[in-house]
């Protein structure tokens, strides 16, 4: 079963995402909606395209985001991914969402950036033969406390959770991003990466072990075995 | 080993297992069988379960929409630009 696509898990996760207005449609509906708003960006009204990306465009950014690692290449890539979107909007089919559809789209153009901007860098992380076997041992922190999410209201814990994901290999982070953060189901993910479905669920285990890994004694460096707690967390 | 709780038996799985599986629990991509046997773990196993507890925090906050949060002013300058197509 698929936890986490748009449709069930998404509705779990309506407080603090842009989806919450078509969250509150069903998937049957939220298609239909847009598609009559695909009928009418093709039939010439533009402003029609506008309301067909407002619940899309944390998504789009937050892609971007995490492939180029930069604020200003990101919102570039979003307008570029957001602008072929439009043009290319008559080409898209029913068979996949329209979310996916826009994930990939971006995906693609953040791609291509990074390749343009470093090729050398690209090409050595494309060519990147990750070791998806052998076990993975996760560390062993004397305590773990979870992080409340409340605290992503604060600036520098959003930041750290940011640098966490940055810190990761790009073939985890991809996946990561468009599993846990995009919420794209398995199948999804591996269509977008064009690796497959067992690869996908291989990269997600490493991705998620790593950032716990990262993110326990990350935040205020307190977590270390051996040692006691020094108590510097605001909660 | 087997162990015996309520009448069911549950076959003991190692650490390892447990942690190689981790992910696929909480995506629910597991069998029943597994799920059980992961379960019987848990509840014998501090330190699975801080790995499953940590673990299922860390998506819950990568998931939660406020982590990247959208520059002051971008989709002004979004649809400024789309403004401008011909």
């Amino acid at each position: 079963m698929e936890l986490s696509n748009f449709g069930s898990l998404g509705l779990a996760k309506q407080h603090h995402t842009d989806l919450s207005a078509t969250m509150s449609m069903t998937q049957s509906q939220l298609r239909t909606n847009e598609a009559e708003l695909i009928k009418s960006v093709c039939g010439g009204q533009r402003e029609a395209f506008y309301e067909l990306l407002r619940p899309y465009e944390r998504m789009i950014y937050a892609t971007a985001i995490s492939v180029v690692k930069n604020p200003a290449d990101a919102e570039e890539v979003a307008q570029e991914a957001v602008l072929k979107a439009f043009s290319n909007l008559s080409g898209f089919r029913a068979e996949s969402k329209f979310s996916t559809w826009l994930v990939q789209i971006t995906y693609n153009e953040a791609r291509m950036k990074l390749r343009k901007a470093r090729p050398h860098l690209y090409e050595s992380i494309d060519d990147q033969q990750e070791d998806d076997k052998g076990d993975f041992w996760p560390k062993d922190y004397a305590d773990w406390r979870p992080i409340p999410s409340e605290l992503l209201e604060q600036k520098e814990i959003r930041q750290a959770v940011q640098d966490a994901i940055n810190s990761l290999n790009s073939s985890y982070r991809e996946v990561l991003l468009l599993r846990d953060v995009q919420h794209l189901s398995i199948k999804e993910t591996s269509t977008v990466l064009g690796i497959s479905e067992p690869s996908v669920k291989t990269r997600l285990h490493r991705a998620r072990l790593l950032l716990r890994d990262r993110l326990a004694p990350g935040i205020d460096g307190s977590w270390i075995k051996g040692q006691p707690y020094r108590k510097a967390r605001a909660w | 080993m087997v162990k015996r709780e309520g009448g069911m038996a549950t076959i003991e799985i190692s650490c390892v297992e447990v942690w190689s599986e981790i992910s696929n629990y909480l995506d629910e991509e597991i069998s029943p069988e597994m799920r059980e046997r992961m379960e019987a773990h848990f509840k014998a196993c501090a330190h699975c379960t801080a790995v499953l507890d940590g673990t299922r925090n860390v998506v819950g906050l990568v998931g939660d929409g406020r982590v990247f949060q959208m520059p002051d002013g971008f989709s002004k300058r979004l649809y400024k630009k789309l403004q401008k197509l011909p």
